[in-house]
């Protein structure tokens, strides 16, 4: 026995099997019909497209199985649309697969590399080019050309500088300073405590002074979910339990995580989800995070009441409000 | 000749003798292109994103990209005399008033999934076949960039209307921004042009959305379809299929018939989906503020395994001298991401570097010939799959009444623990359906049909294989695993010896493989029966 | 070839195998996993709705409430709660709670209506509490309005309910239940109540007549039809991105298996 492996050959191509419509004419012909078929088919798609955009009622309801009830003008146009398409498509790939030639064609590769010359060539133009360019034996050009070159970049990042007004302050603050009312969001009604019952939470923002108005960039801010547990259900320090108010407790809205509204209250576990990415907050522990990504509790809003009875914010925010930043400090 | 073919002959002179295109469209109408149903996957892309531009047209037609608030005078009752953004007033009347257009919203949406689900399965094909690999890199880093612009396209576009989910979405990817070092605050503030949700932030994105990357797109397209067409496509190895050849149809009328008929099909797929499937009912959610959330709030499916990453991230953040860095949103919102798209765009390069093979490829591997790489693709999977999983947890705990809790711990083992198994078992299997090949290249097809032979013994007959899938068996190629030198010939270390060291332990486990076949085995074993 | 193997070879044979499969696989389950909650208990009626209540009571509740509704270590105390948490709890099954394990479900009433109105007249007794609300007070066609009951219905139900009342996630498997084919009565008393996980929503911070329109809201997205086609559950992404990496693409798929293979 030799030692040289042999290795399995390839057989070259398989011979060529006919189809059907190759040799016999009468299945050409039906092959041909099916192709004509499916084109006139999508001709009829069309024409339920044009019949439901002109003539179907367009508040009319059907009932179809798996959909439910369906619009009948929705549909027509739809499945019209998708028919046509489709079916000219089918007509298409089965006119090819069926009786356009299907016996295999070779062709060969070329080399992408150049020859070896041209390649010489090129080396050769492109330092011609360079030497007459004399860029090597112009240093000044060279350094002035790259000086002007780089400073221009500046212009088109500079002329950007109105895209926006710098932060400032404005991470850092909201609406809340002392003696600013809780008001219903929607329908700003101010809130006393008798209003809301053991277990109850309440959507609230700040009153509004007159001439005042409210922004979605204000409620990305302002909003604050108001709870109401027994006072002795709270485990706060002497200084955050005097933020609440018989048992009414205050808490920024926007999810010190990602900025999502936090008010996904449990009332049995005390616990509030915030459902962007389930981070967790203990309400008895002042918004402690004990689950989830977020890395700190939602800041709480101390609350009291004013001289006529209703819910009112002590002082601002000891710290900013909604997702982190790199200028906040804790 | 005919008149018909008398004008036709006129008309191309006419272009011919401004342009010279006779020679070249005569090159061209007969170039050859291989037939496999999983090289239609591109054309999907392809197709998806025509129809994003026609659909997309259509809907500029009627969509007011402001964030002005305007009070809703249409007919979709729930929402009367609501305030709202133009934007999301506009995109009520394209589904409500004007006919056809909640069609035209919905193809174009289904039509944004479908694009993304495309690129994802060819990728995946191109990936698991090694067509990457040279001269192909280029090509496969401007699919990269392709899914990664895809990504970002599809997000800008569902958050044009300006609902509750999508604006959901902003506070989220203005938060990644926010957080990032330095330089955060800054860039969210210029942005959105104020503090968030502000008034400009649509407006801009429309014009990302409907120009910027939608002409970037134009141009990496058109780059990564030429790249294709002047290499020629790559192949499954066959009989008769060489590195040197193409085997196939010609383009006219072949391929064009079913290349056009193709392009067809998906866009009757994608209408038809417009038609019975209900997407992005924007009227449901209502106009986007900061004070609302929906339980399973979710990005589209593309960014799914984002949300799910941001979703298990441990709750880490650094306070040092007055400044905050939020690692829990940046390591999963742009650290891991980065480094994911790095290594997928990089991995031609990587690959090579690991087997030393710097030579061209033009025929195609079957997965199972190349059981490293193989086992990466499927770590990479089951990645994916666990982070976008993650992404919906919330949905798939009310489903299957399981508990976010218990989802997101899963999920946090699972994406550490899972990939390295499905790793080790895909290269098993890889090796398993090596050996079935050598088998059956030796011993022939199992017939199922047993013969008493005059001793008594009960032998199963065996059909030996054609040579066409003998062939296809074994044509594949099995590289040897890199030697490098790691000591001089005196037997001393050299400079470099580590990187060699660990370039020669890849190379071997990417190396793994049961001997294919030979014809002298063959015929040694014929001897026997 | 005998025919039986021929049928076996044929190249339709797989998928059609697989079909046949999944669906019986798929109906199996169905009809194994259907629970089968049927049970009738009638208790004959008496006199005064409180007497009987109270015997109610007693036989059924009392045993987890503690004999004076009191509470004990596994159920809480019932004396305030008013008529209207037993009309909820009862009337839609959640109590008696079958299955102690994460939250009373909304299954089929072991009560009828009289006993459940018994029920309540009894637990009313014993200390004041919210009322079941009457018919004049639930009129939210004439009431409410459509458009206030979304706004209203997005700010303050949406992040547990989901924005169609479709239900969703709590922590540790608890979940907000779907709205969608609930009494108008029951929603208005959850609302007041407050049972289980979900906050009390005090007529000062929701007022009747605003309680009124989101009941008008959830009714009027249940009886909506979705109008782009199959509504997928009503949840979002979730579902899309499921109904494209199955139909889509297994259509697409399915058609370039067949444009790519050889014509017969």
């Amino acid at each position: 026995m030799s030692n040289e492996i042999e290795l399995i050959k390839d057989p070259g191509l398989p011979a060529h099997v006919h189809r059907r419509a190759d040799t016999d004419p009468k299945a050409a012909a039906r092959a041909e019909r099916q192709v004509a078929i499916l084109f006139l088919l999508s001709a009829l798609g069309t024409v339920l497209l044009v019949y439901s955009y002109l003539f179907v009622d367009e508040d009319l309801f059907f009932f179809i199985p798996v959909l439910g009830n369906t619009n009948a003008h929705q549909l027509g146009l739809g499945m019209g649309m998708a028919i046509a398409l489709f079916c000219i498509g089918a007509g298409l790939i089965h006119w090819a697969k069926t009786l356009m030639p299907d016996e295999e064609v070779i062709a060969q590769r070329h080399e992408f590399k150049s020859e070896d010359e041209d390649r010489e060539d090129f080396v050769k133009t492109v330092k011609a080019g360079a030497a007459a360019a004399g860029l090597g034996r112009r240093p000044l050009i060279k350094r002035t050309l790259g000086a002007a070159l780089g400073l221009s970049a500046i212009s088109p990042v500079l002329l950007l500088g109105d895209l926006g007004p710098l932060p400032g302050n404005q991470l850092k603050t909201t609406s809340w300073k002392k003696g600013t009312r809780l008001v219903t969001d929607p329908g700003d009604r101010p809130l006393r405590p008798e209003d809301l019952e053991v277990g109850a939470v309440a959507q609230t923002l700040p009153e509004l002074q007159p001439g005042e108005e409210r922004t979605l960039s204000n409620i990305g801010k302002d909003a604050v979910l108001l709870i109401r547990l027994r006072p002795e259900e709270f485990n706060l320090d002497a200084e955050r339990l005097s933020w609440t108010h018989e048992g009414i407790i205050a808490f920024s809205k926007i999810c010190s995580h990602m900025g999502c509204a936090v008010a996904l209250y449990e009332q049995q576990t005390k616990h509030l989800l915030c459902p962007c990415h389930q981070s967790t907050f203990d309400v008895t522990r002042a918004a402690k995070v004990i689950f989830g990504p977020s890395a700190r509790p939602l800041p709480q809003l101390p609350i009291t009441i004013d001289p006529e009875g209703y819910l009112v914010a002590q002082a601002p925010f000891n710290e900013p409000v909604g997702p982190s930043f790199w200028e906040r400090s804790s | 000749m005919t008149a018909r073919e008398r004008i036709a002959g006129n008309v191309a002179g006419y272009v011919d003798d401004r342009t010279g295109a006779a020679k070249w469209m005569k090159k061209n109408l007969t170039k050859v292109f291989p037939d496999h149903w999983s090289f239609l996957l591109g054309e999907i892309c392809l197709y998806s994103f025509v129809i994003l531009l026609l659909s997309g047209t259509f809907l500029t037609f009627w969509f007011d990209p402001s964030m002005r608030e305007v009070v809703y005078e249409g007919s979709y009752e729930p929402l009367e005399g609501l305030k709202m953004s133009a934007a999301y007033a506009s995109t009520l009347d394209i589904s409500f008033e004007v006919r056809g257009g909640l069609l035209m919203r919905q193809i174009h949406h289904w039509a944004a999934l479908i694009f993304m689900v495309g690129i994802v399965v060819h990728l995946l094909r191109v990936y698991f076949t090694g067509a990457f690999r040279k001269p192909r890199e280029f090509n496969w880093i401007i699919g990269v960039g392709l899914l990664t612009l895809g990504i970002v396209e599809g997000f800008l576009g569902y958050s044009l209307p300006d609902d509750l989910l999508s604006g959901t979405g902003i506070r989220i990817a203005e938060a990644i921004i926010q957080a990032l070092p330095v330089v955060g605050s800054y860039l969210a503030f210029f942005a959105f042009g104020g503090a968030f949700p502000g008034e400009a932030f649509i407006p801009r994105i429309y014009t990302v959305h409907v120009l910027l990357l939608p002409g970037i797109f134009l141009a990496l397209i058109t780059v990564h379809l030429m790249l294709v067409w002047y290499q020629k496509h790559t192949q499954f190895p066959g009989p008769g299929r060489t590195e040197k050849n193409v085997v196939g149809y010609p383009l006219m009328p072949v391929y064009m018939a079913k290349a056009g008929g193709f392009f067809f099909i998906v866009f009757g797929v994608t209408a038809f989906l417009g038609a019975v499937a209900s997407i992005n009912p924007i009227w449901l959610y209502g106009p986007y503020t900061p004070g609302q959330i929906s339980a399973g709030s979710q990005p589209d499916w593309y960014m799914g395994w984002l949300d799910g990453l941001v979703r298990m991230a441990p709750p880490l953040e650094t306070h040092a001298f007055g400044h905050t860095i939020s690692w829990n949103i940046l390591i999963p919102g742009l650290i891991l991401p980065g480094i994911m798209f790095t290594l997928l765009a990089l991995y031609p390069f990587i690959e090579s570097w690991a087997t030393g093979d710097k030579r061209e490829h033009h025929l195609l591997d079957r997965p199972r010939n190349a059981p490293t790489r193989t086992a990466i693709g499927a770590m990479a999977l089951t990645f994916t799959l666990v982070t976008l999983l993650n992404g919906g947890n919330d949905i798939i705990a009310t489903t299957f009444h399981l508990t976010i809790n218990q989802m997101m711990w899963f999920s946090r083992i699972g994406v550490i623990v899972l990939p390295p198994l499905a790793f080790v078992i895909t290269k098993r299997l890889c090796l398993s359906l090596q050996r079935a090949d050598r088998d059956l290249v030796l011993h022939g097809r199992e017939t199922g049909r047993l013969v008493r032979m005059p001793n008594g013994e009960f032998t199963e007959i065996h059909e030996p294989i054609s040579a066409e899938k003998a062939w296809l068996l074994t044509s594949h190629e099995q590289l040897a695993p890199l030697e490098l030198p790691e000591h001089d010939g005196g037997g001393v270390r050299r400079p470099g010896a580590i990187k060699n060291k660990i370039r020669n332990r890849i190379s071997r486990s990417m190396a793994t493989a049961v001997p294919k076949a030979t014809e002298s085995e063959r015929k040694e074993l014929e001897g026997h029966h | 070839m005998k025919r039986l193997s021929r049928l076996r070879r044929h190249r339709a044979t797989g998928p059609i195998l697989l079909i046949f499969a999944l669906f019986t696989i798929g109906t199996t389950f169905q009809v194994a996993s259907a629970v089968d909650a049927e049970q009738t208990t009638t208790i004959a009626a008496r006199s005064a709705a409180i007497d009987e209540g109270r015997e109610i009571f007693l036989k059924g509740c009392s045993s987890c409430h503690g004999l004076n509704a009191e509470g004990g270590e596994i159920a809480p105390s019932l004396i305030g709660v008013g008529a209207a948490s037993v009309d909820f709890q009862v009337a839609t099954g959640r109590m008696p709670m079958a299955d102690m394990s994460t939250q009373a479900m909304r299954k089929t009433p072991v009560y009828n209506a009289e006993e459940v109105y018994a029920l309540a007249m009894y637990v009313a007794s014993l200390a004041p509490g919210p009322e079941i609300p009457t018919e004049e007070m639930l009129n939210y066609e004439r009431d409410g309005s459509t458009a206030e009951g979304g706004e209203l219905f997005r700010t303050n139900c949406a992040m547990c309910h989901n924005f169609a009342g479709q239900g969703g996630a709590l922590t540790q498997g608890k979940y907000a239940p779907t709205l969608m084919g609930v009494e108008p009565r029951h929603i208005y008393e959850a609302m007041v109540t407050g049972p289980q996980s979900m906050p009390v929503f005090s007529d000062k911070t929701i007022t009747p007549e605003e309680k009124l329109s989101m009941i008008k809201w959830i009714k009027a997205a249940e009886a909506e039809p979705q109008l782009g086609g199959a509504a997928l559950g009503r949840v979002g992404p979730v579902t899309e991105g499921l109904l494209v990496w199955s139909l889509g693409i297994g259509l697409l798929i399915g058609v370039a298996v067949w444009l790519a293979a050889k014509a017969r």
